[in-house]
């Protein structure tokens, strides 16, 4: 693999992965606060 | 057999940048936790004949059990995450994808470095300055081109200090006066405390399931996180925020400073890291930026593109840096907890990042 080809796979695949990642955990926060909501008897703050 | 008569002028240059170190810790207060034990390791690491960082010499000890083991910057990352407040960005998660934004620095400049001539793990290296997180750019700097050590770790902490400098003129540059009026309010939502409990654990198990190289680095800050926020810890959490932090920053930095030997440390390639590394942390900053003003059209204007720039690691600096420009452009502009929202994201964009690379490189047979 060339050094242009190895920076353009890591640019491309590290960018989207990082993005996607973090995509999932906006999803996860979500659902802790949909399922854990504050307030609720013995899980609140 | 004394130290003036085997002194070479790479060691003096050296002692002086040493010098400099230590007057950017001590009279301008940047990073002095970092920078004065940085400086002082570089001074006494280029004094002839005192076998610093030969085998068996003190620095080598320090260097052998806590860098190369990758333990040192573990530890800092538990005491970060018990001084993480997550509470932000658990209001509004959508503010985390400016925390990748603010990482997309690291891969375009990596990609620069590959075409002046570094070589894939020193591009990597270099590259992840733009995590703009010391502890990040020591684990990967350390593992994959020690070499470069010295020249990575400070540019890291210098940037980082210097985050009020480098940021305002590029956020200015990117955003009309209109944009930087845009009022943010702020309304805070309470948030469980069995999310919070349960944040670091989820997360952690997402993210190292699929990106398994970041697994120390993750798993670390999001152990002091958990920590923190289970609330029953609470010696642990001083320790971590006190005492396993403040031995490990200054083990740290003298271990660094024993890089800064002058024949190892002045290269025409340690001058091209600087520059690099400046650059990706404007890079960073732009393309958080562009991502913000993304997100305030998508919203109907009602995201100030300035928080963008706080999607990068160095936190709470960058927040505050976002707080004072948005208050330049407009008093009644109170931008500070949104752009901790996207800082602190920052903090677990920045680890992600190294962690996504890192996957890939062992995905590639590299490392």
């Amino acid at each position: 693999m060339t050094n242009l080809e190895f920076g353009l796979t890591l640019t491309v695949v590290g960018i989207s992965g990082t993005m996607f990642i973090l995509f999932l955990i906006t999803l996860v926060i979500d659902a802790l606060n949909k399922f854990f909501p504050p307030g609720a008897k013995g899980k609140g703050e | 057999m004394n130290g003036f008569a085997n002194l070479q002028w790479t060691n003096g240059v050296m002692i002086m940048v040493g010098c400099v170190l230590l007057y950017l810790g001590i009279k301008k207060n940047m990073e002095p936790l970092l920078l004065i034990p940085i400086g002082f390791g570089a001074i006494l690491v280029n004094i002839p004949l005192a076998g610093m960082m030969e085998p068996e010499g003190l620095f080598r000890y320090f260097y052998e059990a806590g860098v190369l083991t990758e333990i040192f910057p573990c530890l800092i990352f538990v005491g970060i995450g018990a001084m993480t407040d997550f509470g932000p960005l658990l209001e509004n998660p959508r503010i985390l994808l400016l925390g990748g934004a603010g990482q997309f620095g690291i891969f375009l400049t990596l990609l620069l470095a590959l075409l002046l001539g570094f070589t894939q793990l020193e591009a990597v290296a270099v590259g992840v300055i733009g995590a703009c997180d010391g502890p990040t750019a020591i684990y990967v700097t350390s593992k994959y081109a020690p070499h470069l050590l010295g020249a990575v770790s400070v540019a890291a902490y210098c940037y980082m200090a210097m985050v009020p400098i480098i940021q305002p003129p590029i956020m200015r540059a990117l955003t009309s006066v209109e944009e930087r009026k845009i009022v943010m309010t702020y309304k805070k939502k309470s948030i469980s405390r069995s999310a919070k409990v349960l944040f670091p654990i989820t997360v952690t198990l997402v993210t190292c399931l699929i990106a398994p190289m970041g697994t120390p680095l993750m798993g670390m800050l999001m152990l002091g996180n958990l920590l923190r926020e289970s609330g029953v810890a609470d010696r642990l959490v001083k320790a971590s925020q006190n005492e396993i932090a403040n031995i490990v920053t200054l083990l740290l930095g003298i271990s660094i400073g024993a890089t800064m030997a002058g024949p190892v440390f002045l290269k025409p390639q340690t001058l091209m890291v600087l520059g690099l590394g400046l650059l990706a942390i404007s890079l960073d900053t732009a393309a958080g930026i562009f991502l913000a003003k993304l997100m305030k059209i998508l919203s109907g204007g009602k995201i100030n593109p300035l928080i963008g720039a706080a999607g990068i690691s160095a936190f709470p600096m960058s927040a505050r840096v976002v707080q004072a420009e948005g208050q330049k452009a407009n008093r009644k502009n109170y931008l500070l907890m949104h752009a901790m929202g996207a800082n602190t994201g920052g903090q677990i964009g920045s680890v992600l990042a190294a962690s996504v690379m890192l996957s890939l490189l062992q995905g590639m047979g590299i490392i």
